[in-house]
């Protein structure tokens, strides 16, 4: 088979009418790169609806495009060079297709950025530059286009190209080349031009085979998010695979690997792949399938890394830095709760802080409580559990997130630094609670001799169908029989479902553990004992469930295989344990925790 | 060091991506299979990123016009491969007689109510879906009738303009219809995985292949294919597949897949668009992207 050749995705931008789908039209159209007929056929509708004919028509494809005379999509098209295959995508420049231009261009490796000579650097020049700098494409090189209508002078491509140069600096931005270009005359397109002898450079075909394709990232340290879990045994198929696309690095048979931000830990047995050779191996770029030398339980979101070796683990935490530009109809706003997607991570999360927020045009910063659409501005994001992440700098795929408002996503953004930060969200929120919470005289240390117990949250936690909630039952059953204030409170299966498949379960899940654990506290500062049974939650959820219950006392029992980590739990039952039996060992557990008085039993 | 990964194994781990994305975030996911060769590469890539499964029904649309040998590669591809095959059709207009092949409307009316409409209501489940029974070997009435709220298909972005214009996780609202103006933002492999009750997305693996890249993957990983697109003597194959009353087979004696690689890479069809023996096209001022709209695949 004939060795296949390079391919390279290449966005166009630029203000809007400065020519990007002239350029792209007439691109495809000297490089032969269009369907046999094509021009013809548009050009024979042009002159069946009395329209001059403009390349721009070979690709604004939708009808309100081509009455309206701008683009309102990305277009991809493709084409050939010597060298390399293109995708070209064809950004629109008009402020309110901003999403659709970033859409593009977050695809691409490499840009070329169209300016008008004749009008100048506007707004979205300078706009889409500095979204070229913030989606980290450095492959960039600026065409100065309608060159004739400028009498193809010098002087002005010249003050264009050192005004831009400029401009540049300030992202952080360099552009390859500058080309003055005439796109509908086709001067400097795919060979130097007549018409400015003065220009030696490369025309713009050769600028694009120029660009240099970014490195593969194998040499980086591995990750690889884990996009799910699959197991197909209704159809004879044994294995549990961890399924994801290895975003850097590689990884192999027998390495010792970690989950973050779980922590949990195995080894790699097996790399799996349908129709394939065998592989011991998989790195980078790859939408792999790892098998696993223990059975643990990590959800899919996950980042599998390296655990032996010198890579460095990515971040886990709940709070960082980031620069963010927002696209959402409602401006972003402090406090109100998003959806936060990184790899393959989604957790609610809450603006806590702007640092500054920035015209992208004008480079100018100002101060405001929120983000506008079409605003970039530098802020400190919480998520309300932690997530896995490098900076962008680092691992761009580890750092890069998009934030979802009321089903649509609405900012997208980059991590530049983790805060390590002691005031959490949840220890705020628990703060405050306590601050505006009014106590009568009546102590807890009163209510438990007269009651003749303390309070406790008697968690009864473990896998689906362990018989949680029978001992749970029964436990109550016992202690009110005892005279003990007792409340069993059951969660049902449904509300917190292990395998998040459902749409916005995990925010359901989120709230629901928030409001169990709010329930829980007023419940134990009554003085009760309060019994819950809750199946599958995680190590995180219940840290988050015994937080909100401080400073009352809960007490874990596990029923059934315990996927908790060391340390977590009071008491281990087995799966389907007698229920006299589970009810002793719980009893002799709220002695030994003085919840119940030893000697009253005796 | 450098490791072997090129232009098809990107474009394999991309659609993978966004398979597996797709199976992860809708619980009522299904995937159009028109038997044709993209679909059928789709199909091929779920079984990718599956390791060997398909975890979701394949939804066929027939329109009682396909070529009778489509019809038997799927049912046989189905049985061999252990698919979830299910098909839907527009029974009423068929009974009356409402189709282009009967005189009774054009080609565009014809294409509305065969596939579009029978593609809305089998995705929506208010008419009959009709499950393949592995033990029988015979399509029965589904039981279930739930609506499938992510749907994948096939499309490529080189096929034709507004396709070129499309997103991988693209919404349709209520009525299937596409709101081509305002298009959810996609970046970074984060696609739109949210939306309001009645709504569905369209799922698009396939965006950045080509025709040329779909023929070298299928010779690579050796996928079958219906052999209408081949040459078998008389200098005609067909190039993309549909009804036969509207698709016509086009010049070419590639006999082979390898045949037809070379033949898009160096040889007759290099710069003829593939669509362009499909006439509906041409009715449609060009572009598909009115049916499109209304939910034409």
């Amino acid at each position: 088979m004939e060795k296949q050749r390079e391919q390279m995705n290449v966005v166009i931008v630029g203000h809007v009418d400065h020519g990007k789908s002239t350029l792209v039209g007439r691109l495809l159209a000297d490089t032969g790169s269009l369907p046999e007929g094509k021009l013809e056929a548009v050009k024979a509708n042009c002159a069946r609806t009395a329209r001059p004919f403009e390349y721009a028509f070979l690709l604004d494809a939708l009808k309100d495009e081509q009455a309206q005379g701008i683009t309102i999509d990305t277009a991809r098209s493709f084409f050939k060079s010597q060298k390399r295959d293109y995708i070209i995508i064809d950004a629109p420049g008009h402020i309110e297709f901003l999403k659709n231009m970033i859409s593009g261009a977050a695809r691409a490796e490499a840009a070329l950025l169209v300016i008008d000579a004749h009008e100048g650097i506007k707004e979205n020049s300078k706009r889409h530059g500095y979204m070229m700098s913030f989606l980290g494409i450095k492959n960039v090189t600026v065409c100065v286009n309608k060159m004739d209508l400028v009498k193809y002078s010098k002087d002005v491509f010249e003050q264009i190209k050192s005004e831009y140069t400029k401009f540049l600096k300030e992202v952080n931005l360099e552009a390859a080349n500058f080309i003055p270009i005439a796109a509908r005359e086709g001067d400097n397109m795919v060979s130097l031009s007549k018409n400015m002898p003065w220009y030696k450079g490369e025309s713009v075909l050769e600028a694009l085979d120029s660009f240099k394709k970014a490195p593969p990232k194998s040499e980086q340290p591995f990750r690889m998010p884990v996009q799910d879990i699959y197991k197909f045994t209704a159809e004879g198929d044994d294995r549990r695979i961890f399924a994801g696309r290895v975003e850097s690095g590689t990884i192999s048979v027998g390495e010792e690997v970690v989950f973050l931000p779980s922590n949990k830990r195995s080894r790699v047995s097996s790399i799996e792949a349908f129709n394939r050779p065998k592989q011991t191996e998989s790195f980078a770029g790859q939408s792999a399938g790892v098998c696993l030398e223990t059975q643990i339980y990590v959800r899919p979101g996950e980042v599998m890394c390296r655990a032996s070796g010198n890579d460095p683990l990515p971040h886990a935490s709940t709070k960082f830095r980031a620069n963010i530009f927002w696209m959402g109809k409602q401006p972003l706003v402090k406090g109100k709760t998003y959806k936060l997607k990184i790899t393959t991570q989604q957790v609610p999360v809450i603006l806590s802080e702007i640092v500054n927020v920035m015209n992208a045009a004008e480079l100018a910063s100002v101060a405001k409580p929120h983000v506008d659409r079409h605003e970039v501005a530098e802020c400190v994001f919480e998520t309300m559990k932690p997530v896995a992440f490098d900076t962008v700098d680092i691992i761009a795929e580890m750092g890069r997130f998009v934030i979802v408002d009321n089903y649509e996503i609405s900012g997208g953004g980059i991590i530049s630094a983790p805060i390590f930060d002691e005031e959490s969200f949840l220890r705020e929120h628990i703060r405050k609670r306590d601050e505006n919470w009014v106590r009568s005289g009546i102590t807890p240390e009163k209510r438990a001799v007269k009651y003749d117990h303390k309070s406790a949250w008697i968690i009864i936690a473990g896998p689906v169908d362990t018989g949680k909630q029978r001992i749970a039952k029964a436990l109550e059953e016992k202690l009110v029989e005892m005279g003990k204030f007792t409340y069993f409170l059951g969660v049902s299966n449904d509300l917190l479902a292990a395998e998040d498949n459902l749409k916005n379960m995990l925010f359901r899940k989120y709230e629901s553990i928030m409001q169990l654990g709010e329930l829980a506290h007023v419940l134990t500062d009554a003085g009760l004992i309060l019994i819950s049974s809750i199946t599958n939650i995680d190590d995180e959820e219940l840290d988050r469930l015994k937080a909100l219950n401080r400073p009352n006392k809960t007490l874990v029992v596990n029923v059934g295989e315990n996927r908790f980590a060391e340390g977590k739990v009071d008491l281990n039952l087995i799966e389907n344990e007698a229920t006299p039996a589970a009810i002793d060992k719980i009893v002799n557990l709220l002695i030994k925790s003085v919840v119940l008085d030893a000697e009253y039993f005796i | 060091m450098n490791k072997p990964f090129d232009k098809l194994d990107s474009l394999e781990a991309q659609s993978v991506f966004i398979l597996r994305e797709a199976y992860r975030e809708f619980k009522n996911l299904a995937m159009l299979w028109s038997i044709g060769k993209d679909s059928t590469v789709l199909l091929w890539l779920a079984r990718k990123a599956f390791f060997g499964h398909v975890p979701f029904p394949l939804v066929h649309i027939d329109t009682h016009y396909k070529i009778p040998e489509m019809i038997q590669y799927r049912d046989k591809l189905a049985l061999e491969w252990n698919l979830n095959m299910v098909y839907g059709e527009n029974a009423q207009a068929l009974k009356e007689k409402r189709t282009y092949p009967d005189g009774a409307i054009d080609r565009i009316a014809c294409c509305k109510l065969l596939k579009t409409e029978a593609l809305k209501h089998t995705l929506a489940g208010t008419w009959p879906r009709y499950r393949l029974n592995h033990s029988t070997k015979k399509y029965e009435v589904d039981a279930n009738t739930e609506p499938y709220t992510g749907v994948i298909v096939g499309a490529r972005a080189d096929e034709e303009g507004s396709r070129s214009k499309e997103r991988y996780f693209s919404p349709r609202d209520r009525n299937s219809d596409w709101d081509v103006g305002d298009q959810p933002p996609e970046l970074w492999n984060q696609f739109k995985t949210d939306f309001a009750p009645g709504t569905h997305l369209r799922i698009h693996p396939l965006l950045d292949w080509t025709e040329l890249n779909i023929w070298e993957y299928i010779e690579r990983e050796k996928i079958p294919v219906v052999s209408l697109y081949f040459d078998k003597g008389d200098g005609k194959r067909y190039r993309s597949l549909g009804c036969y009353p509207c698709t016509f087979p086009v010049e070419s004696t590639a006999k082979s897949v390898h045949d037809i690689v070379e033949e898009l890479r160096t040889g007759k069809f290099k710069n003829v668009a593939e669509r362009s023996g499909r006439a509906q096209d041409k009715e449609d001022g060009g572009g598909l992207e009115t049916l499109r709209k209304e939910g034409y695949m």
